[in-house]
């Protein structure tokens, strides 16, 4: 995969170099090849060789550093495009994919016209390609890199595998020597052998690959991306390009999903689009939403402001070939209950604020949480309004003129006062370069910090009003001569 | 037949009170006209045409801005606040919430666009602060936009809303986005489903737009032999669409969550020398 991956971008740059390609790493100390193109291997080469060995067999090579970042993310790209084959899609590093096809494969014709669609489509893409398919995980990865091509019926694995070298199982290097050491050169030979004194001689671990690999055992997969809840997708025999069609899709995909969840009695909390495009490239759009919702058309527009919200709008290039629609969360939802305006009002808001939070991010629409505390900035705090506590406010006082001010400042601000007393209330101070005569000051109101937390000094609270008429509250952080001895104060809000 | 000729009866009395009202000047007219209009008024709402009168106006508790509004602020429309000097960013954003919470109706919710730079300026809103000016703050929410244009597009999200009572909108500045083709829009918007909008600019002077209502705010001093108390605003109605112009001193409410005439003749006389030394303050600000 490494000289196809360089291949690709050769072409695309429109470089020309014919000469048989190597690409070297450094394994074990010395610097080894660790992926030949076809002609390099048809004239011997193979990974794992010295590149000193290889330079002087063919002394025009091309070698080329390994980069195994740039590998990984190639890989993981043709995952993503895979998963139009199954959601079910793992990683088998450096350079194998794992999809497990169970209950697909009639999809698209069959589990040869589907390994031949497979094939077609990487292969179209410049990469060689070996594929097999078989009943465990382990089975498949020795067919492919030894018998390309094999499909195995179930059951058939053990005599699948018995003709395939002992390399096969990808078992390590140190047990593979020993094995031959032993004369046991098939995998065949190896299964003849008594369980017993393979386990004393290689320990378990080998022996559930052996199983695996025929058949008897069978280890999970470890996907990507998790298994969606339930979803939904629509195929494109030509690929779609225009707004409309793409808009209609996503409403008709999420009434498909809708049915599904309304049998289970659940609502989507994440849904996810993924458009595949017909070039390989892939794009996912996330949505999250307050509540479980499960209205096509309101799946549908929270798609669409998301899609319009995009810094990167979604390009569909050539067109898509494939869209689809998964819910990655769902949840059981309460039976709309109707008859009642309120609820009516509260579905209203609860939609806006999704939308809301679709457009601008889930953390710009909030909602006020009263807290059981005295310190100002933590008696009401703005919590994402997506996030659904209960939300209870206790009445206010009635008969007092407001204790609290409309805005308060995230840092109290720093000002210079002139008071009567040091314990006093201020006379006169200074905030923001402009001289604020006091003409009256109620307080103080003191407000302990929470001891248990960081020590912090007392504040005293004052609500002051200056001749023009504005309104502050101020505090004084500790208290004069007992804790600080001159105690700073500060502006924390301003009242209407 | 019979649907037809209704539908027909119906289009001739929704276009006359449109025509009466562009004509303007009904307040100055001998009441011949706006009884007119109230009987057409009835006729629409009795076709199911026009809002009642109830749902359609809030008023405000105050008899002489009552007055001038014709029973109240009108619900469903736009109304702009200003700060009435520099450093008024304050008073104005109370009157902008007494106004909020005065048009909304039971089970509605209110809906708080900033612009993020509005928070450092001026400070956050306070929830606590909220509900000692007579707001449920569990029934209001909070939208941080990060510009002006954001500010605009969520407004227009927002009065889509029909679970929305009022909606404040605050962008900072004078933007060149909120115009007066803005401004129709949010109009547009504001009636569609009754929400009430409700445009606070601070750190913006008026300009030409097709809103209901002006209000430029001050904060008033309390009287001076008097304790803290209720919020005063100096307010004056710089624009009304349908009625004249005013200028008057409101205490707010917030036990009854209602507006209220400043009743003390010292008051009176403190705002009574207030244009002059405005007038000074213009004057030591050009210079």
């Amino acid at each position: 995969m490494p000289t196809d991956r360089l291949k690709r971008r050769w072409n695309a740059t429109g470089r020309r170099d014919e000469r048989p390609l190597v690409v070297a790493a450094k394994i074990d100390n010395a610097l080894r090849l660790s992926a030949v193109d076809a002609k390099a291997a048809k004239l011997g080469l193979a990974p794992g060789r010295a590149l000193a060995d290889a330079r002087a067999m063919i002394p025009e090579l091309a070698v080329i550093g390994a980069n195994e970042k740039a590998d990984l993310k190639l890989l993981e790209a043709i995952a993503d495009w895979c998963e139009r084959y199954t959601p079910l899609c793992a990683l088998d590093a450096p350079h194998g994919l794992l999809l497990d096809v169970t209950g697909a494969a009639h999809l698209f014709g069959g589990e040869q016209a589907m390994l031949s669609e497979i094939r077609r489509a990487i292969g179209s893409q410049g990469f060689a390609v070996r594929l097999a398919l078989a009943g465990t995980a382990v089975a498949a990865r020795a067919l492919a890199h030894y018998a390309p091509g094999t499909i195995v019926t179930p059951g058939g694995e053990a005599d699948a595998v018995a003709k395939l070298p002992v390399e096969a199982l990808q078992a390590d290097h140190t047990i593979v020597h020993a094995l031959r050491r032993a004369g046991l050169k098939t995998i065949g030979q190896i299964a003849a052998r008594q369980r017993s004194e393979l386990t004393a001689r290689f320990g378990s671990a080998f022996v559930t690959l052996l199983d695996c690999a025929l058949g008897k055992a069978e280890t999970p997969l470890n996907p990507r991306n998790p298994l969606p809840d339930c979803m939904a997708e629509r195929r494109f025999a030509e690929p779609v390009v225009t707004e409309a069609v793409i808009a209609e899709t996503i409403l008709s995909l999420a009434a498909a999903v809708a049915s599904v969840l309304e049998k289970r009695g659940q609502g989507a909390r994440r849904i996810e689009a993924c458009f595949f495009r017909a070039d390989g490239a892939t794009r996912r759009i996330a949505i999250e939403t307050g509540a479980a919702v499960r209205d096509p058309a309101i799946v549908g527009r929270l798609l669409r402001e998301k899609l319009d919200a995009l810094s990167d709008p979604l390009d569909p290039g050539f067109g898509f070939d494939l869209i689809r629609l998964s819910v990655s969360l769902a949840q059981a939802a309460q039976a709309p209950a109707t008859g009642f305006d309120t609820n009516e009002n509260d579905k209203d808001i609860a939609f806006l604020i999704d939308r809301l939070a679709a457009r601008f991010g889930a953390h710009r629409i909030s909602r006020f949480l009263q807290q059981d505390t005295h310190i100002p900035e933590a008696e009401a705090v703005t919590i994402p309004a997506q996030e659904k506590p209960k939300l209870e406010w206790s009445a206010r006082a009635k008969g007092e003129p407001p204790r609290r001010p409309l805005r308060l400042f995230a840092r109290p601000e720093p000002i210079e006062v002139l008071s009567e007393a040091p314990d006093g209330p201020p006379l006169r101070f200074r905030w923001r370069r402009a001289a604020h005569n006091v003409s009256r000051a109620e307080g103080p109101e003191r407000i302990a910090m929470e001891w248990w937390r960081a020590p912090q000094p007392t504040r005293d609270y004052f609500r002051v009003e200056d001749e023009a008429g504005h309104r502050f509250w101020l505090y004084r952080d500790g208290i004069p001569a007992r804790e600080i001895a001159h105690p700073r104060w500060y502006v924390h809000g301003v009242f209407a | 037949m019979g649907r037809g000729v209704a539908g027909s009866v119906r289009l001739t009395l929704w276009a006359a009170p449109i025509i009466l009202e562009h004509n303007m000047n009904i307040w100055n007219d001998n009441g011949e006209i706006s009884r007119k209009l109230a009987v057409l008024r009835g006729a629409l709402a009795s076709h199911g045409l026009e809002r009642p009168a109830a749902e359609r106006i809030a008023p405000l508790g105050h008899p002489g801005a009552d007055a001038c509004l014709n029973g109240g602020l009108a619900r469903g429309a736009l109304h702009e606040v200003f700060a009435g000097a520099p450093g008024q960013e304050a008073a104005a954003s109370g009157f902008a919430l007494a106004l909020a919470v005065r048009v909304l109706t039971k089970h509605k919710w209110l809906l708080w666009i900033r612009q993020d730079f509005s928070a450092l300026e001026s400070g956050e809103i306070y929830g606590a602060g909220l509900r000692e000016l007579g707001l449920d703050p569990s029934r209001a929410l909070m939208l941080h936009a990060p510009d002006a244009e954001a500010v605009l597009r969520a407004a227009g999200d927002a009065l889509d809303c029909k679970g929305l009572g009022a909606v404040v909108i605050e962008p900072w500045g004078e933007p060149k986005i909120f115009d007066l083709v803005a401004s129709r829009r949010l109009t547009l918007a504001a009636a569609k489903h009754n929400v009430t909008a409700i445009l606070l600019r601070p750190g913006a002077e008026p300009s030409p737009s097709a809103a209901e209502t002006r209000w430029l705010v001050r904060a008033a001093p309390s009287p001076p032999d008097d304790d803290w108390g209720a919020p005063l605003f100096d307010v004056s109605l710089a624009r009304n669409r349908h009625g004249p112009l005013g200028h008057w001193v409101m205490e707010w409410d917030q036990d009854e969550s209602i507006f209220r005439t400043a009743h003390h003749g010292a008051l009176a006389a403190a705002i009574a020398d207030r244009p002059a030394e405005a007038a000074l303050e213009c004057h030591r600000q050009a210079g």
